[in-house]
């Protein structure tokens, strides 16, 4: 294991260089003796050199994207473009400050604009606001949103979100956030939103319906204007989760079959990437009628001229962010967006898609394919049952082993509504051969299941580190280092 | 196409493995009608020398800060940021990586995060630290939940100095779960004790307060902090700067509870506002009511120190409904610039630079003051950022400076306050660059 940094302290190293100070003020006139610092704030010495030994050390540690297949269903694992961090870097977007005037971020702005513009001609919506920073401040945010509609047409009764059992944490936890109640109904046997169920859970009270579509099982809602008519009678809107986008791009647009608000996940579906949990962006798009309740400002053009538009400021539902959300994520997109095309674009959704039935093709012989009758969309879910009922392993363990073998795993145990679950996501961006690999892996895991169990239960072997116990790092609660 | 591996050929041996004749169809669950007919309406592809021409248009279109002497703050500031930092988040190891659920092959990333934690602990002497939020203002919201989850109070006051940009996001997140908000004014840049004093009662869940604050001023902490927790339950979050706190109080020493504060200083670029990230810490007795990714050491199979991700029964993917929050994602790369940072700066250069910002802050200051028609606005100690009295609108000398691209402060205006600039320094300012700034400034003097 690699030590800590503060195991590499070394009193007196430098790991920086400043000018000297070359105005004759000290510290002493400008802060009042009690409001400074008793005791020496306590951070690592050290060189630059070892600054990149340290960091270098701890990056051989992870896997990423360029190592090798990371298969992560619902996460969007796909390849980013190095072009856009080499332009996101230009000096004309990393130091501009964002409460500079608007004649000196015109470039920044006209960027801000057409993405808006780009998402919301790509998903049938009106306006799209890019101040979210992830999918689940998107969630708030178009939440937020539905609120603010209700109580503009006083709907005091409204309280309840609906979502199917097969939603991601994020939602229910939005859902808590905003002051509604969740109300959750059950899928069908084909992985679906059980209609009945639905009909059976719609009152008065009803405020909205969340869906990802397509859903966390890969499959799209072939009811989903069914499902928008019974919500639309109530007067509730239905808000669609986009984490899933990537599938329907260029093939199918949510704003027109029933969706009125939606969230997208740039770093998932335009490859800005995740950066080991972040920074992400969660743009929102709404039909018409409820621009006027996006968080202030939105981008907008007159005369040529780009300017921050607050006019919806006094019905808006509120900022969510400091300023106008992860401008650098959003330059990002922009590119990837510009690069693609329209029929790059669907051509990102039509590979997605057959990948994964590319592998959920392989795999049926060998995994517990509960939905397989269908075909799937970006990504599908197998099960380990077949090999937790019969030889006692546990998906866990079998998702341990593929870090074996060089692969990421699978997202595991989500959705919750399978047991056993191991949802596997190739995006588009991958090879046939690496498809291929990842094939053969899991093929042999599933003998290893039955010829050598131990092994599964004992992986991982291979990785930088065994089996980490994280019920003793609960028990013994270890959050930082004393040194 | 752009980023796609697979021919036409393999895709068309694809769909004869998995049974299709056409991609088509693969997609017999989406009603027909839903298909488009025509591709989207999009400019045609570019290509990489194409967007690079373009997106250098576009970035010429702009003023950078770094081609101007900005004086701007307000949340975000301008500080030095050594070029290795920018090596280190590039590595594809830290940059492509998903949140690090399989810890395994995420030592890397759980490690930093965990080297990260600590640090925030030491600048500002809690217990414990999350694994960052999305930026201060929505850190500043979350504290104000956590704190009410806690204590079962549903009475939360807020210091009027704060950053109103926070405030606003902290009214989003607060309305919609019955919090009554309760704003105190400020008197003279600072909070009003003797309001504070009449609003704080048994039921208070709990007190906000910036410092510096939104105008740079120094509050005092000590004596509000008696005020907080003269009430039975009330908790006391500070939101702080983190450069400030290489010199100025550790939180810890007025005995607050939670603190937050924006992240960006420490080694990320300003970027028109974002990515930011939230830092949020606490005392150890509070660490089950925190929002957001928490990393724990542990053991290994082996008995190995290896990490992993702790108290998750708190977050989204287990608790749903309940959970402490609704964050996932958050800003982890920014956590990772901070820590680079903060390795390469140490004890002595953080510092450094906030000894730096400080002085040069009160240089300009005073010159300004001597200045015809210009003053401070309070006279109360502050420290990187102050506001001044401008003769004219600061409208006016901000345009007018412009052409000179010198940006002078932030107009005070559009927050209520007419004739005011707030002015923020960083070390990166020479003598030389606060000297134009007050000679630009004589011509507006009378
Ligand atoms: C279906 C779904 N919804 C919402 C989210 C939340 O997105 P984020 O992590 O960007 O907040 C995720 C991401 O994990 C997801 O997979």
């Amino acid at each position: 294991m690699a030590k800590t940094i503060f195991e590499k302290h070394s009193e007196g190293r430098k790991g920086y260089t400043l000018p000297a100070n070359d105005v004759k003020v000290t510290l002493n006139n400008c802060i009042p003796k009690k409001y400074c610092r008793k005791e020496e704030v306590k951070l690592p010495e050290v060189s630059e050199l070892d600054m990149m030994h340290h960091f270098l050390e701890l990056s051989q540690m992870n896997h990423c994207i360029e190592k090798g297949f990371y298969p992560l269903g619902s996460c969007t694992m796909k390849y980013n473009p190095k072009i856009n961090e080499t332009l996101v870097r230009n000096d004309g977007f990393n130091n501009l400050h964002p409460f500079q005037d608007e004649d000196t971020v015109q470039g920044a702005l006209e960027i801000l604009y057409e993405l808006q513009k780009d998402l919301a001609e790509i998903s049938g919506f009106s306006n799209v606001t890019l101040q979210p920073v992830a999918g689940a401040h998107g969630e708030f945010t178009g939440l937020k949103i539905m609120k603010a509609y209700h109580e503009h047409k006083g709907n005091s009764h409204k309280k309840k979100i609906i979502l199917p059992d097969s939603a991601h944490g994020t939602n229910p936890a939005s859902v808590t956030l905003v002051g509604y109640e969740m109300v959750e109904i059950k899928s069908n046997e084909k992985g679906l939103v059980d209609i009945e169920d639905l009909k059976a859970h719609v009152t008065d009270e009803t405020a909205g319906f969340m869906l990802t579509n397509p859903n966390t099982l890969g499959l799209f809602e072939s009811q989903v204007e069914k499902i928008a008519e019974i919500i639309h009678s109530v007067d509730g809107l239905m808000y669609m989760d986009g984490a899933n986008f990537n599938a329907i791009m260029g093939l199918v647009k949510p704003g027109e079959n029933g969706f009125d608000i939606m969230h997208f996940n740039l770093h998932k579906t335009f490859a800005t990437p995740h950066g080991g949990g972040g920074p992400g962006a969660g743009p929102i798009g709404v039909r018409e009628d409820l621009i006027k309740y996006l968080p202030a400002p939105l981008i907008a053009k007159k005369d040529d001229k780009y300017f921050l538009d607050y006019t919806h400021e006094k019905t808006s539902s509120g900022k969510v962010h400091s300023f106008f959300g992860n401008f650098a994520v959003n330059v990002k997109a922009y590119i990837y967006l510009k690069m693609l095309g329209p029929k790059g674009l669907r051509r990102v959704g039509e590979n997605a898609v057959i990948n994964a039935n590319y592998i959920q093709k392989k795999l049926e012989k060998y995994y517990d394919i509960p939905f397989k009758d269908s075909f799937c969309m970006h990504e599908f879910v197998a099960s380990g049952n077949w090999q937790k009922e019969k030889y006692g392993i546990k998906t866990l363990d079998i998702a341990k082993r593929i870090l074996d073998k060089g692969f990421h795993a699978p997202t595991i145990y989500f959705p919750l509504i399978v047991q056993e679950a191991m949802m596997i996501e190739p995006t588009e961006t991958e090879s046939k051969e690496t498809l291929d690999e990842f094939i053969n892996a899991m093929i042999e895991i599933a003998k290893e299941c039955e010829e050598n169990p131990e092994l599964l239960k004992n992986a991982p072997l291979n990785t930088p580190v065994k089996r980490v116990d994280d019920t003793l790092a609960v028990r013994q609660l270890n959050v930082k280092f004393e040194w | 196409m752009p980023f796609i591996s697979n021919t036409d050929k393999e895709r068309k041996e694809m769909l004869k493995e998995i049974g299709v004749e056409k991609f088509e169809d693969l997609l017999s669950n989406i009603p027909k009608k839903f298909l488009l007919k025509e591709d989207c309406c999009l400019d045609e592809p570019y290509s990489e020398l194409e967007i690079t021409r373009k997106i250098s248009e576009l970035a010429a279109k702009n003023i950078s800060t770094g081609c101007a002497n900005s004086f701007l703050g307000g949340g975000i500031y301008d500080h030095f940021i050594p070029a290795a930092v920018d090596h280190i988040i590039l590595r594809p190891e830290f940059h492509s990586a998903y949140t690090p659920y399989q810890a395994e092959v995420s030592q890397g990333t759980l490690q930093y995060i965990y080297e990260y934690q600590t640090m925030i602990c030491e600048l500002t002497g809690m217990e414990i630290s999350n694994a960052g939020m999305y930026d201060g203002a929505s850190a500043a919201a979350e504290a104000i939940l956590m704190a009410v989850r806690k204590t079962k109070n549903f009475k939360a006051i807020i210091a009027g100095t704060i950053n109103p940009n926070y405030l606003e996001v902290i009214k989003s997140y607060t309305e919609g779960v019955g919090i009554e908000l309760i704003t105190i004014p400020a008197k003279n840049g600072l909070v009003d004790l003797d309001a504070l004093k009449e609003a704080i009662d048994d039921n208070t869940g709990c007190v906000l307060l910036q410092t510096p604050n939104f105008f740079g001023n120094i509050e005092d902490a000590f004596a509000i902090e008696e005020i907080v927790h003269s009430s039975k339950k009330a908790l006391f979050i500070t939101c702080v700067d983190p450069i400030s706190l290489a010199v100025m109080n550790s939180p810890a020493e007025y005995n607050a509870d939670i603190v937050v504060g924006e992240g960006q200083a420490l080694g990320n670029a300003q970027n028109f506002g974002g990515p930011l990230f939230g830092f949020l810490a606490s005392s150890i007795k509070l660490g089950r009511s925190m929002p957001g990714r928490i990393v724990g050491a542990s053991l290994d199979a082996d008995g190995k120190r290896a990490y992993c991700l702790t108290l998750q029964a708190r977050e989204q993917h287990i608790r749903r409904a309940k959970a402490t929050s609704n964050i996932c994602s958050n800003e982890a790369l920014c956590n990772l610039a901070a820590t680079v940072y903060m390795t390469l700066m140490g004890k002595e250069g953080l510092k450094e630079v906030a000894v730096q910002s400080t002085t040069k802050a009160h240089y300009l200051a005073d010159e300004i003051n001597k200045l015809d028609g210009f003053s401070l606005t309070f006279n109360t100690a502050f420290f990187k950022e102050f506001a001044i009295k401008t003769p004219v609108p600061a409208e006016e000398i901000i345009s007018r400076l412009k052409e000179k691209n010198i940006f002078p402060g932030i107009d005070l205006k559009q927050f209520g306050y007419d004739n005011m600039l707030l002015v923020a320094v960083t070390e990166k300012k020479r003598k030389c660059d606060l000297d134009e700034l007050v000679n630009s400034l004589k011509k507006f003097s009378r």
